[in-house]
């Protein structure tokens, strides 16, 4: 047999590996899109519901002897609006009579309804005196009930919403005073013990300030470090010793961290619990692994020609590195940032040990207030019985991701205007 | 050149008891040194870790001449060459012994600042590496490090000279602000040697900066090594024995480490007093 029959007999073999190893390609990659869509589709379809929030119209008469004294404004936010609404709901289902039928009525308003309509009130003291319709914020159970999420069928007793109150939801429904509106709640209150209260707020400037400081800390010393390491440090013993621990503190899981923020940060030198400042330098702790190696895997990959050539025109080896190494390893630096922020964006166990899981209903308005982080928010939703918190972990889900997004676009965006493109 | 030639060449070597192989104290043929001598070098030895790479090396250079390093691969004419502005510093386990004065100045002495000796040694590599900034920036760059233009004006005029004497200013005037690296591979070294004599340096060390281009950028580049030496001390590695023979006065021919032999370029190519020197210019090994 000649060569080229040989060869070719071979052909058919080495096309069919080819063909075999393309088809494991594609498999792997539409089985991981698959993942991707169920969970995201999984995710939304659980969670768009939670950005519409149920409000049931009540006519309610405010008397002035409802409060006592003048109309001040003073005056106004002493009274008591549940008490008036209580007594509206009364008016309006005038069949509830028992203690027991009263309570479920009241039940069908949030607790915090009051509030709102105190604030309408104040803001307009012209109700006073008259019968208005007032659009009140439902209870969650109403909510669920109006997005199809309980099914009447069900035996009364394994529901939390009764027969009883079903009926006036429907008699509500068929009179037109029952709407879903936008849930703004949800974006601008912090967290709540009534689902239909509960916002994302909180944990979204808890999370801004914690990767804002995680950020600060991680980014330069990180790349100072790596800088250290690979330019200037001498290979010896103690830089080995160094960089192998630096590759070794990059596997350590993160609640090691955590435990270590608990012992020096929170217990050694006495910095507040569930500041998001300690939450940020204990993810920064967490992520210098990260950003040190890429960032040395970056300077490394710098040709050494253009080293040379600025230390032959006279530049001093900081020049050389400022000038021209850190410019052209400034996009890989930036990715490492992005792998490592990313990692602590998601980070939920070391912030566990430091406090972070407080419920905490205030927002932070600096890094030293206290608050929570959305990883944590979901965490801490998705372990509440309430059916409403349901939707409410996949929205919170969904904002992380969005967030996630927005956070590596930001860096996407400096990378791109460090890249050069000659 | 071919294997068969090699192996002739070296049963010969291994017999002849001159061999500077084994010895240690190994004297160079003909005039290490030079009347007017802009570098001097007095027994130079170089380390990479245990191994040593250059053996007891005296050469000067002298003023205005172009003088060419020759010799086989790994022979440590580019090792000596990084020695004569320090550029060996960057390699940790690098070790030199030995003398090297600029102008009488030892430049491995603690009162040696580097920088300031770079900018009087420029140095063009072998493969063209202009910065990734533009022309214009390339050629300022050194010229801002250290502080040598008064204005805005004057740095354009040392620019523009500085490409002029290169020889690139009519390619690349109406793209100053095109990116470095966009040029020809012969019009990026001309740049880089426009970035080390903007600076005005005294001795201007190339290694090998002809080997990557073509026949046509490398008559360019040896026309201005010509035109630049009635300025400057030049240094020059290659291994192209003609570019030696066209563009230098002196030529030092390196061997394993040790400088075999010294001496005008026209004796050296046409009655070279060593052995291993004729064996190489004549091609039978190399």
């Amino acid at each position: 047999m000649d060569q080229a029959a040989l060869i070719r007999r071979g052909l058919t073999r080495r096309y069919r590996a080819e063909k075999r190893f393309k088809a494991y390609g594609i498999t792997a990659i539409v089985s991981g899109v698959t993942f991707l869509v169920f969970l995201l589709g999984t995710t939304f379809l659980n969670g768009y519901t939670a950005l519409l929030q149920t409000y049931i119209a009540v006519d309610i008469t405010i008397l002035d002897s409802d409060f006592d004294g003048d109309l001040s404004s003073a005056s106004l936010s002493r009274g008591d609006y549940l008490g008036i609404i209580k007594r509206s709901l009364r008016e309006t289902f005038p069949e509830a009579t028992t203690r027991k039928e009263k309570a479920e009525l009241y039940k069908l308003i949030s607790s915090g309804a009051q509030y709102e309509l105190l604030e309408k009130v104040v803001g307009n003291p012209e109700f006073v005196g008259h019968t208005s319709m007032f659009w009140l914020l439902a209870d969650d159970e109403v909510d669920v009930y109006m997005k199809g999420r309980i099914d009447p069928a069900v035996p009364e007793k394994n529901r939390r919403l009764k027969d009883r109150s079903i009926a006036w939801i429907e008699q509500l429904r068929d009179q037109d005073r029952i709407k879903r509106n936008f849930n703004i709640l949800f974006f601008t209150n912090g967290d709540s013990r009534e689902p239909e209260q509960a916002g994302i707020l909180g944990a979204v400037m808890g999370s801004v300030f914690t990767i804002l400081v995680t950020m600060l800390l991680a980014f330069p010393i990180g790349v100072a470090a790596a800088i250290y390491l690979q330019e200037f440090a001498r290979k010896n013993r103690f830089t080995d010793l160094i960089e192998v621990n630096i590759n070794n503190l990059a596997a350590v899981p993160s609640i090691i961290f955590g435990l270590l923020g608990l012992a020096i940060f929170l217990n050694f030198f006495h910095l507040p619990r569930s500041v998001p400042l300690v939450g940020g330098m204990v993810l920064a702790l967490m992520t210098l692994p990260t950003i040190i190696i890429s960032s040395r895997a970056a300077l490394a990959a710098v040709p050494p020609s253009i080293r040379e050539a600025a230390l032959g025109v006279g530049a001093s080896p900081v020049q050389t590195v400022l000038h021209h190494v850190l410019p052209l390893a400034m996009p890989g630096m930036l990715t490492g940032t992005i792998i490592g922020l990313a990692q602590a964006l998601g980070e939920t166990a070391p912030l566990l040990v430091i406090g972070m899981v407080a419920f905490i209903v205030d927002i932070p308005s600096s890094p030293m207030d206290p608050g929570t982080a959305l990883p944590v928010q979901i965490y801490l939703w998705a372990d509440s019985p309430e059916r409403a918190f349901v939707e409410r972990t996949s929205a919170a889900i969904m904002t992380l991701l969005l967030f996630l997004v927005a956070v590596n676009g930001l860096i996407v965006l400096l990378r791109r205007k460090f890249e050069r493109r000659w | 050149m071919n294997q068969t030639a090699i192996e002739d060449a070296k049963p010969i070597e291994r017999n002849n008891s001159d061999d500077p192989l084994n010895d240690p104290n190994y004297k160079t043929v003909g005039e290490v040194t030079v009347p007017n001598a802009a570098m001097t070098t007095k027994n130079v030895d170089v380390y990479y870790g245990d191994k040593q790479a250059i053996y007891n090396v005296s050469l000067d250079v002298g003023k205005n001449e172009v003088l060419a390093m020759i010799g086989p691969s790994g022979c440590g004419k580019s090792t000596f060459l990084r020695c004569l502005n320090r550029m060996n510093d960057t390699i940790d386990i690098c070790r030199i012994e030995g003398d090297i004065r600029l102008d009488g100045e030892d430049i491995y002495s603690r009162n040696m600042d580097v920088v300031l000796l770079r900018a009087r040694v420029g140095m063009v590599f072998q493969k063209p590496n202009p910065f990734p900034k533009s022309v214009y920036d390339n050629v300022a760059y050194g010229v801002n490090l250290h502080g040598l233009s008064r204005s805005k004006s004057d740095l354009d005029d040392i620019v523009e000279d500085a490409l002029k004497r290169a020889g690139l200013w009519d390619e690349v005037s109406d793209r100053l602000n095109q990116p470095g690296t966009g040029l020809s591979g012969g019009q990026q070294q001309r740049l880089c040697i426009a970035r080390a004599i903007a600076i005005s340096p005294e001795i201007i060390l190339m290694d090998e900066p002809c080997s990557a281009l073509d026949p046509i950028a490398t008559a360019k580049i040896e026309e201005l090594i010509d035109e630049l030496s009635k300025h400057y001390s030049i240094c020059i590695v290659t291994h192209s024995m003609q570019q030696a023979a066209r563009v230098s006065q002196r030529t030092a021919y390196f061997h394993l480490g040790k400088l075999i032999e010294v001496g005008a370029t026209d004796i050296i190519f046409t009655n070279p007093s060593h052995r291993l020197t004729e064996g190489y210019i004549t091609g039978r090994f190399g």
